[in-house]
């Protein structure tokens, strides 16, 4: 018998971890460490193998490669234990779409052997805590999407478990729904829960987590707190979308000037990107300059930087549309109202 | 959203520790093995109309043989069509049940159901005995409505009640055989594709066989596909334990039935238990 993992083991930690579908690897030497009762966001896009690595962690695939223990205990030679202290919310909402949310949980409890019972009453207490105690008799196929992942998450918590797995909470979900899974999270995070989460989006990952490791094709490219990517990635941004194409190089100079940064154009949309440092003070100068300038604006917005551009600081600008970044990259994986939902500022 | 904002977590519930020995291990999997057929049970309750059109379904079939097409039917050596019918539709309704197992099965598969499961505590065998003992009761049930039915129409057994109580046990033998074949379609083509096959297989493979025609009425070639089909060593053994007309054909599969009617469904288990096992670990994989 494995001895029992020291106390102040992390929540997960991962070495080189390698898994393959066929021929094609998924991930390859993939490294990540979370530790005790924070928030690790795994940032990356469509098929870079954040789900792969969630279903290798939650010993529902068999690495090929490396080891990784999650609270502790292997997942290739200690699966029972594992699962025995992990909760798995995954992409799809798993849960009955006939059954009532208290049934559910009361079927989600049973099979964690509280007996008849405790699992009553643990639904009672985690519809409680999820804010689904008046949802009553109705089937889970009634629900909002919102109030599907909330329940998804109460499922996932039935034995309170140390470690919490978060597949994409809020793929798909309306900016309310969100908000509601958003706050959720924060709960189980104020109760000593460690979670590890997925996600595109990089406003989800600055909100959430305490670390964030952006994955491409199957491994880590960058780690660190929000705060250092944002600082390697660059901050926020303006963009200014224009009337008119003709004005476009004459406007790109005065913003430019007015940010002090060099801008991006894309003339197919009639935008030009820049990066400001003090957010409003630049957009204010830039809208300024553009006014005096008799320049006609179709919409000014204040962001955050796109998936997208972060994964051009991380990966540089690679040759070629032919490269997989490049062709996520104008794929736009990332939904607008994602990420422009900080700060905007029209005229 | 104060209403959604989550309370301070609860205080942290007791986990029941890991099972200590085979005896504790095997109580645990047969307690799981039920809560998992229970959800099926809780279904019907609350969704009562799709169990019962599936009810009604082998009522119209019955129908149809014996009053629309029955009039032109001639059993080979002589007897009651409608007492040569019910056994068939009995096995009948036994291999209809392969579609509904398949279906839950791609459902949950397909929704993250299963790898919910996967990823909880519990025993690993719980999914597939909680789909075989909610699929048997499914089936029993029609079973016993379509022998209510035969009744009506006509049909009775006349051999003693031991007999065609083994009977019904070759039935459900079959149906459990048939469990382990849906699991394992609806594992490997998750969603919708798997239903499709079976839902156009179901007829074919119902109908080659001695089910409605003897297959001495067949081609040649086409009778003996038929009589080495599973569902008709059911059906012929079936028949000779009630007493009604067989029609039984010359070759050794047709006149061995009652053992081949063992024989197949554990045959089936025996290839497709292990199937189901090594798949269900390894989804995806």
């Amino acid at each position: 018998m494995a001895p029992a993992p020291a106390r102040t083991a992390p929540a997960v930690s991962a070495r080189g971890i390698g898994r393959r579908f066929k021929d094609r690897w998924a991930l390859r030497g993939f490294d990540l460490e979370v530790g005790r009762g924070t928030v690790h966001g795994l940032l990356g896009p469509n098929g870079a193998g954040k789900s792969t690595a969630v279903r290798v962690l939650t010993t529902l695939l068999r690495p090929h490669e490396g080891t990784a223990e999650v609270a502790g205990y292997d997942v290739a030679a200690q699966g029972a234990r594992v699962r025995h202290r992990i909760g798995l919310v995954g992409q799809n909402a798993a849960v009955d779409e006939v059954l009532s949310g208290r049934q559910n949980l009361e079927l989600f409890g049973r099979l964690h052997h509280l007996g008849g019972r405790a699992a009553a009453r643990r639904a009672a207490e985690l519809l409680d805590r999820f804010g689904l105690s008046d949802t009553g008799k109705r089937p889970v196929g009634t629900y909002s999407g919102g109030m599907r992942r909330r329940l998804d998450l109460a499922a996932g918590m039935i034995l309170d478990p140390p470690v919490v797995f978060l597949d994409e909470p809020t793929t798909g979900l309306d900016p309310r729904g969100r908000d509601e899974v958003w706050s959720a999270v924060r709960g189980l995070v104020g109760g000593g829960t460690s979670v590890l989460l997925t996600t595109q989006y990089l406003e989800e990952a600055d909100r959430l987590a305490d670390r964030i490791s952006v994955v491409d094709t199957g491994h880590v490219i960058a780690e660190g707190t929000p705060a250092e990517l944002k600082s390697r990635i660059g901050g926020d941004r303006i963009d200014v979308v224009l009337h008119d194409e003709h004005a476009l190089a004459g406007a790109a100079a005065l913003v430019e000037e007015a940010t002090g940064h060099s801008v991006r154009t894309a003339p197919e949309e009639r935008r030009i990107s820049a990066e400001v440092d003090d957010r409003a003070a630049s957009l204010t100068r830039a809208v300024r300059a553009l006014d005096e300038g008799g320049v006609a604006v179709a919409d000014v917005v204040l962001r955050g930087p796109s998936l997208d551009e972060v994964f051009l600081h991380l990966t540089g600008p690679r040759a070629g549309t032919g490269s997989p970044a490049a062709a996520r990259v104008t794929g736009g994986t990332a939904a607008p109202e994602q990420q422009d939902t900080r700060q905007e500022a029209r005229r | 959203m104060n209403r959604t904002a989550p309370r301070p977590a609860a205080p942290a519930v007791p986990a029941p520790a890991p099972p200590s020995g085979p005896l504790h291990r095997l109580a645990w999997a047969a307690a799981d093995g039920w809560t998992v057929a229970r959800r099926d049970v809780t279904h019907w309750l609350r969704q009562p109309w799709e169990p019962l059109f599936g009810l009604l379904f082998p009522v119209l079939m019955v129908l149809m043989f014996v009053y629309l097409l029955g009039g032109a039917m001639s059993v080979p050596g002589g007897g009651d069509y409608t007492e040569y019918l019910m056994p068939g539709m009995f096995a009948m309704v036994m291999v209809f049940g392969l579609g509904e197992t398949v279906t839950a099965v791609a459902a949950d598969s397909a929704r993250g159901v299963t790898d919910r499961f996967r990823s909880m505590p519990m025993s690993a065998s719980a999914v597939v005995v909680g789909r075989c003992l909610a699929d048997m009761l499914r089936s029993a049930a029609a079973l016993v409505v379509l022998i209510g039915f035969g009744s009506l129409v006509g049909w009775q057994w006349h051999g003693s009640a031991g007999a065609a109580l083994a009977g019904f046990g070759l039935l459900l033998l079959l149906r459990f055989a048939l469990v382990w074949i849906g699991v394992y379609v609806g594992l490997v083509m998750r969603g919708q594709g798997g239903i499709a096959v079976i839902q156009t297989l179901e007829f074919p493979i119902g109908f080659l066989s001695n089910a409605f025609v003897a297959t001495a009425t067949m081609p040649v070639w086409l009778g003996a596909v038929a009589d080495w089909n599973p569902m008709s060593s059911t059906v012929a053994a079936v028949r000779g334990l009630f007493g009604n007309p067989a029609a039984a054909g010359d070759g050794w599969v047709a006149q061995n039935a009652l053992l081949m009617a063992v024989v197949w469904p554990l045959l089936l288990v025996a290839v497709f238990a292990p199937l189901c096992v090594h798949r269900y670990r390894n989804l995806d994989g």
